[in-house]
């Protein structure tokens, strides 16, 4: 594997437009774009502070700067250099700023979660939305990006509103039976949309795109609940992890559970086959990243280090969270559908896995981890 | 009168006289007539008499000597010896008082006995009452042991649902612990996140300064399909309304398309199974009645089934309803029947297992048959191997004279074989051969007597010719040579092209004609020339075709050697 020469960045702002042709990164206050395939230096724009925030529109013409301290985002366009854009929400703060699926309006959330300011880039008209929740993804795009569900709150009740993205026009406005909503999720073909109480309580609430209740799950009461929730990319299941350490599977015809996994710390399937990192590092003991059913690559820089097969039944190492804090480092943190459906990726525990992605061809997986990348190809029996 | 001796002791039961006495023998005349004396008068008489009182005193004298009593002593009084009666009396006196005690003791004695009878009576009800009463002590010990136990096993299960209970307390403590901090976390985050509020309104109402919240564009940018945005009205929350519906629809629509699928390949696998369960157990239908139900059955699934094969549609959904109905009743009563049918074919080896030994051994003996076979099949293939090897063998080394003969009986016949065949191919091709010869033979004599004529015809033409030297030749003579000489070649019968008669023709005009008859050449020659016969040199295999062709060319060359030889 072969690595570019090091970029600064800052803030981890460093993304790739959606069509695969530039790379933009923020160093402090100034945003570089860069050709993918060459790494050439294409554009260069001058923010007036430090960006904590920057996203692509979705057809890769313009990107959006946001800074929060400042309450300012700057829109700059990638075909016009000159062209600038800038939204100042003034005294009411800024706390997130994201791009609308069309490309031409931004959604800033403002300070306290007051409301969501929409402006449109095409008539420099402004709409508010009133009560946004401040949860942990309140705010989700059909996959069509024809919809927009946005959870609200107000008078300790749980709501949520279904927003025509073309023209911001309401087209549903419905009360959910949660405590307290944590999150919505639509499904892939846009028809469902999953919403999802907070982890003091188990509850999966399943909604037709008309705002109807379709079905509640609820796999157990009282212990901490749901911590991820993904659908698969046919829509045809929907992946629950929870906090007991399982990833529950519903259907998407009668939404009862299709199966469960349990992640065990001792693993004696058969079929599983356990890869275990080993490293030769002098002075600093072994680290062992063991994860199922996949083959890897090696690590970065010099580091020597190889995979071995240990036998089965095989210890995973869990680290045991601390009880007395909030929002432990237990339970199914992460979970990947793969793009044919036909794997599942999971995390379980405290492991340093900051992210997981499958590749869009299906057969490999992205760890990203501290300071570690992991490459992992899914090898398949049948020989083409 | 009594009989003194004759050893009758006829004792009363009154006194129990010691018989140790009476054991020191005496005279049994006296001892009987002594010891009755006092009781019966014929016994006094019989033991003491006037004559014997001597000896009778000193019977006496001795028994109480021996029991310790002072004896009598005799005294001579007038008549005879009498006794003295100081002394007997004494002495019945001793004697009285030891029959006093005698009876005395005897008394006690029957007390004590009684007494202990008494005691032993009691002694033994007690024993028996003490067992009884041991044995039912035992029962109740057994009993209390019995009580104990399941005391103990209650108590074991009360532990342990006492210590489930507590796990169970412990976990809920647990979850109560957990949601605990998550509320005091998101408290203690919206507590803040209100002081930030309060610290910020606060700010707000000192700040007199309001910044605006305001846009600058530098130009508006078109919308990312290109189209111009559309004025918001009733009719387009409607349209708006429709979409939805629509997506929701076609989304419905294409799952209810792939249930449908689904829905009749699983009937077209129920009808499948269903078929091959109906094969499967109809040879084992014994009563007729079943039959026609179940024809009924399929013939009633059938025909719906069919009708939906075709297409679903509103009035035949009734019918697809009863038409899964009866599908699945008859699935299930035909699974009921296979079942049954296998649990009876269980049964039945369960019993001809158990039943007799033969059965077990005739399995036994189809496996050892079968293994038997196998090594029989084995051992016949080795044996072709070693046979083979051993042929190898023989083919490369050199044998003794038998198998050689053998061998060479083999080869021989073989050979012979492969001789016939060429003998009949040969016959054949001389069979042919003579044929050809005959045809040449006769088309060679023909030529020759047509050769004849027509040199007989050429001399005379030539004679004509010469004699017409002369002016007045006869043109007659020309002609008739002429067709002399057409009817020649058109008689050759050489079976031939045109070309070769043309041949012929020119030739016979070109050469001279030749004085010398002709003789014919041989068609031994003929072939040696031609090189046919091949002079034992080459095989004599030569195929049936290329003879004929041989034959056919040497037709050609006998003519055109013919021609040649005349010129």
């Amino acid at each position: 594997m072969n690595f570019s020469e090091v970029f600064k960045q800052s803030n981890q702002l460093c993304k790739v437009s959606p069509d695969g042709k530039y790379l933009a990164t923020c160093v402090q206050y100034r945003l570089v774009v860069r050709d993918v395939n060459t790494l050439q230096i294409l554009q260069l724009y001058t923010c007036l502070d430090q960006v904590a925030s920057m996203e692509w529109s979705s057809d890769s013409l313009f990107i959006l700067c946001a800074m929060y301290k400042r309450g300012l985002v700057q829109v700059w366009s990638l075909e016009q250099p000159d062209w600038h854009c800038k939204i100042d929400e003034g005294s009411i703060g800024l706390v997130s700023s994201r791009w609308s699926p069309d490309g031409r309006h931004i959604l800033n959330t403002t300070e306290f979660h007051l409301r969501v300011t929409v402006w449109s880039l095409c008539n420099k008209s402004v709409s508010y939305i009133k009560y946004p929740k401040a949860c942990q993804k309140g705010m989700d795009f059909s996959a069509d990006g024809r919809y927009m569900a946005l959870a609200e709150r107000r008078d300790c009740k749980d709501y949520i509103s279904v927003f025509v993205c073309d023209d911001w026009h309401l087209l549903r406005h419905f009360e959910t039976d949660t405590q307290d909503l944590a999150g919505v999720e639509w499904s892939p073909n846009g028809c469902v949309l999953a919403a999802w109480d907070s982890c003091l309580e188990y509850k999966m609430l399943l909604y037709s795109l008309d705002g109807r209740l379709l079905s509640t799950y609820s796999a157990y009461e009282w212990s901490l609940g749901i911590k991820s929730v993904a659908w698969s990319p046919s829509s045809q299941f929907l992946a629950i992890g929870s906090y007991d350490e399982k990833v529950r599977i519903l259907n998407h015809i009668t939404w009862k559970k299709l199966t469960e996994f349990e992640h065990h710390p001792t693993i004696t399937n058969s079929k599983a086959v356990v890869f275990k990192e080993v490293e030769k590092r002098p002075v600093i003991p072994t680290e062992d990243l063991s994860i199922q059913q996949i083959a890897m690559e090696s690590s970065l820089f010099d580091i020597q280090s190889k995979y071995e097969i240990p036998p089965l039944p095989v210890q995973v190492p869990v680290v045991k969270p601390d009880p007395d804090r909030a929002n432990p480092k237990i339970g199914i943190s992460a979970i990947a559908f793969s793009v044919d459906n036909r794997y599942l990726a999971t995390k379980n525990g405290g492991f340093q896995v900051q992210s997981l992605f499958w590749h869009c061809s299906g057969d490999s997986v992205v760890l990203l981890g501290k300071d570690q990348l992991c490459l992992c190809y899914m090898a398949t029996d049948e020989e083409k | 009168m009594p009989d003194p001796g004759l050893g009758i002791r006829e004792f009363s039961s009154v006194s129990h006289i010691d018989e140790s006495p009476s054991r020191h023998r005496s005279p049994p005349a006296t001892r009987a007539s002594e010891t009755n004396s006092k009781h019966s008068y014929s016994v006094l008489t019989a033991f003491c008499t006037e004559e014997n009182i001597p000896q009778c005193v000193a019977y006496v004298n001795q028994e109480a000597a021996a029991l310790g009593l002072c004896g009598v002593c005799v005294e001579a009084r007038g008549a005879g010896p009498s006794l003295g009666a100081a002394s007997a009396l004494n002495l019945l006196y001793e004697l009285l008082q030891l029959q006093r005690r005698g009876q005395r003791t005897l008394h006690d004695l029957e007390t004590q006995q009684l007494k202990n009878n008494s005691d032993l009576e009691h002694l033994q009800h007690n024993n028996s009452r003490l067992k009884d009463q041991l044995e039912h002590t035992r029962r109740e010990n057994s009993g209390l042991h019995e009580g104990e136990r399941q005391l103990q096993l209650k108590i074991r299960t009360l532990q342990r649902y006492l210590k489930s209970e507590k796990e169970e307390v412990q976990k809920l403590q647990s979850i109560i612990a957990s949601r605990a901090t998550q509320y005091n976390h998101d408290a203690k985050r919206k507590e803040r996140e209100s002081a930030k509020l309060k610290e910020r309104l606060n700010q707000l109402l000192v700040d007199k300064r309001d910044k605006r919240l305001a846009i600058e564009v530098a130009n508006c940018v078109g919308r990312a399909d290109g189209k111009r945005s559309l004025w918001k009205t009733s009719k387009m929350e409607a349209r708006h309304e429709g979409e939805m519906y629509k997506a929701l629809l076609s989304d419905y629509e294409g799952r209810h398309q792939v249930l449908l699928q689904e829905n009749a390949e699983l009937k077209k696998l129920l009808q499948l199974m269903k078929k091959d369960m109906v094969s499967m157990l109809s040879p084992r239908k014994t009563t007729r009645a079943h039959m026609p139900a179940e024809d009924s059955l399929e013939q009633a699934g059938s025909e719906p089934d069919d009708e939906l094969c075709e297409g679903s549609r509103d009035p035949l959904e009734q019918m697809c309803e009863q038409a899964r109905e009866q599908l699945a009743n008859s699935i299930r009563l035909q699974w009921r029947r296979l079942k049954s049918h296998m649990q009876r074919l269980d049964s039945q080896v369960s019993l001809a297992a158990s039943r007799e030994q033969e059965e077990v051994i005739s399995r036994r003996e189809h496996e050892e048959a079968i293994t038997h076979m196998k090594m029989e099949l084995q051992q016949c293939t080795e044996f072709i191997q070693t046979q083979q090897q051993l042929l190898q063998q023989q083919l490369s080394l050199p044998c003794d004279e038998e198998t050689a003969a053998l061998l060479n009986d083999g080869y021989l016949l073989e050979e012979k074989e492969r001789l016939k065949e060429e003998w009949s191919l040969f016959h054949e091709q001389k069979k042919n051969f003579e044929m050809e010869r005959k045809n040449f033979t006769e088309a060679a004599i023909r030529l020759g007597h047509e050769r004849k004529a027509f040199e007989e015809d050429r001399a005379l033409w030539l004679k004509t010719q010469f004699l017409n030297m002369a002016p007045f030749v006869g043109h007659r003579r020309h002609a008739t040579s002429e067709s002399h000489i057409h009817s020649a070649v058109s008689g050759a019968k050489v079976p031939s092209s045109p070309a070769l008669s043309c041949t012929s023709a020119s030739h016979t005009g070109l050469s001279t004609p030749t004085s010398d008859p002709m003789t014919l050449p041989s068609t031994a020659e003929l072939y040696r020339t031609l090189q046919l016969i091949p002079d034992s040199r080459c095989g004599a295999t030569m195929t049936k075709s290329q003879l004929r062709d041989s034959c056919t060319d040497c037709s050609i060359f006998s003519v055109v050697r013919d021609g040649n030889s005349a010129s």
